[in-house]
């Protein structure tokens, strides 16, 4: 037998675990099987039942290289936000958490108020991030807002990543109440500058510290040679360096992602985004270059009686070419039975539809915004969030979108549209396809072997 | 080292003098948050919420300070910035009225400081210092 040296990668959903083998030699993915997750028992033994199921699938046992693994178990990672401004420290607060791979549930502004401090405690989240004020700036709403989480009876660990002049005051208040701070940079240290990364790393820290053994996912991460981190940042890793490539071989360009889920739609998008239109102003929070954003509300299944309301019942039935009888037919099944997949041409169409709507709304959510101002000089146009209309690639994953007759349809309805033309949405981008959801595993290979993972996602996304 | 938040005010793009008052401020020791043109009260107040900042630097050349600037130092209050400086100046509005006027008009509005077109930083920065206590 020829020696051939793999990477197997781990997914531990909240469903299934999912593992995959590598190729690292022809840069191709060998094998893929699945078990449902164990999480509340042992979480090793449906590891163990996938990856029997891979290693018949590839004919024998593998040793691999690199053993990794991601994890969106129990959760995901729960967190909350807490800014001063709602639209400046709030929301990069929240951004950064997002960016961390975080599922945000909720972001607070200004002081907390007691009726906000029982929501907390109701909410158990698993990690708060606080910041508020640039560098220099307010202190009084961070520290008492740290004073607030301080006495708050839920444990949680809290990074601190506000104003540098009030955070080591803030920390010492959340310790003297027994729970972890970690300080690290502001994520606005001046006015209008976003500085996401340090927050991000800092989230990473502490899942892998904390949040990894609170998930029961110890015994599983002893067996791994790398750091468990969130599923989504995995897939911001995966794409960051398919847009952007290594030093040996070039990236793709510009590229935005969607992964369409049961209960929520999760957006990426890989370019700075500045303005593409003539004279447009940039106004507001700058966003992050490697942005991501989920949209709680979006959702094949949970969720797809929220997406049929935002088009309202009659028009949708309409879009998707079913009667009314039909779709309410089908949304009851999928009130019933959320697992479904789809079993007759309606609910085909019907599907089709809802990931459709699914994309257009959270891309128009993620995208920039154009505004008309009317001056003395003549129309003027300003910018806020990025610019989108440039974006080479739209990648679809995820079960939904990768299993769907045509994903191509579900993708091209991310793109611009004339019904809004102010919505900064890609122009002209070709579709690619994650046919064998290998974005969370590159992202983890990406940390390893940067350019086996660019090539693997070359050869293994398909163009459509 | 005290803040200043600087910006051209309402729909007026004029952004030359924006950047000398940028570069006058810093010159003399501050540190200016430099909100550019086109910037709305909105933003004005938010940003001096999360610098903390210690005066606000309103311009208007276009001739529509006087719409633009209404409701500023309500909108401060609310914010619980009542008590910062506000200071505004350049062409504030339009056509030949007496400057006196003009000046009275928006220190009626809240402004601590109206200055007449063609005033020179220096001016500023000495009223600023003055009312920083520096």
């Amino acid at each position: 037998m020829v020696a051939v040296s793999y990477a197997l990668f781990t997914d531990i959903g909240s469903t299934f675990t999912k593992v995959t083998a590598a190729d690292l030699e022809s840069c191709r993915i060998v094998g893929r099987a699945m078990s449902p997750t164990t999480i509340f028992d042992d979480v090793n033994v449906g590891f163990q039942k996938a990856l029997a199921a891979l290693e018949s699938q590839i004919g024998h046992k593998i040793q691999p290289e690199y053993r990794l693994a991601c994890s969106s178990a129990a959760g995901g990672l729960k967190m909350v936000a807490c800014g001063l401004v709602p639209d400046l420290t709030s929301e990069a607060a929240r951004l950064a958490s997002l960016s961390a791979g975080a599922k945000v549930l909720k972001a607070y502004a200004y002081k907390m108020t007691e009726t906000e401090a029982r929501e907390l405690e109701q909410t158990q989240p698993d990690i708060v991030m606080l910041s508020g004020g640039t560098d220099g700036g307010n202190s009084e709403t961070m520290l008492h807002n740290a004073q607030v989480l301080a006495e708050c009876p839920v444990k949680f660990p809290v990074i601190v990543a506000g104003n540098k002049s009030a955070a080591p005051e803030a920390a010492r208040l959340i310790e003297a109440a027994g729970k972890e701070a970690v300080v690290c940079p502001n994520v606005m240290p001046e006015f209008g500058k976003l500085n996401i990364e340090p927050a991000r790393e800092a989230v990473r820290r502490v899942f892998l510290e904390r949040i990894v053994d609170a998930k029961g996912l110890r015994e599983l991460a002893a067996q791994m040679d790398g750091d468990i981190i969130p599923t989504p940042a995995s897939v911001l890793d995966a794409i960051t360096l398919l847009s952007r490539g290594t030093r040996e071989e070039a990236g793709i360009g510009s590229l935005m992602a969607f992964d369409i889920g049961g209960a929520t739609t999760d957006v990426y998008s890989v370019t700075e985004g500045c303005p593409v239109y003539p004279g447009a102003m940039l106004k507001g929070l700058p966003h992050p270059a490697a942005k991501r954003s989920v949209e709680g509300d979006l959702g094949m299944r949970w969720n797809a009686r929220t997406i049929v309301a935002l088009q309202g019942e009659e028009l949708f039935a309409e879009s998707a070419g079913v009667s009314q009888q039909e779709l309410a037919q089908v949304l009851d099944t999928f009130d019933k039975t959320p697992d479904i997949l789809p079993q007759s041409p309606a609910m085909e169409r019907i599907d089709v539809a809802l990931a459709q709507a699914a994309a257009k709304n959270a891309c128009q959510r993620h995208a920039g915004q154009l505004e008309v101002v009317f001056t003395p000089l003549g129309e003027r146009y300003m910018q806020s969030g990025k610019d989108l209309s440039d974006v080479k690639w739209l990648i679809g994953t995820g079960g939904p979108v990768i299993t769907s007759k045509d994903p191509a349809a579900i993708l091209a309805e991310a793109g611009y549209s004339e019904q809004e033309p102010l919505s900064l949405r890609p122009r002209k981008a070709k579709c690619l396809l994650d046919a064998k959801y290998i974005l969370s595993a590159m992202g983890l290979l990406s940390q390893r072997a940067p350019d086996i993972a660019l090539k693997i996602m070359k050869n293994e996304l398909i163009e459509l | 080292m005290k803040t200043l938040v600087l910006g051209v005010i309402g729909a007026d793009v004029h952004a030359v003098g924006n950047k000398i008052l940028d570069h006058a401020f810093t010159e003399a020791g501050y540190k200016v948050v430099n909100l550019g043109v086109m910037v709305s009260q909105d933003e004005f107040i938010k940003a001096a919420v999360e610098t903390n900042a210690d005066a606000i630097m309103v311009s208007s050349l276009y001739g529509q300070g006087e719409l633009d600037c209404q409701g500023l130092r309500e909108k401060c209050v609310e914010a619980g910035l009542g008590q910062i400086p506000l200071f505004c100046g350049g062409n504030l509005v339009v056509g030949k009225r007496d400057f006196a006027e003009t000046e009275k008009i928006f220190k009626n509005m809240g402004f601590n400081y109206v200055y007449a077109p063609g005033t020179m930083p220096d001016v500023t920065i000495a009223d600023l210092r003055q009312e920083l206590g520096e």
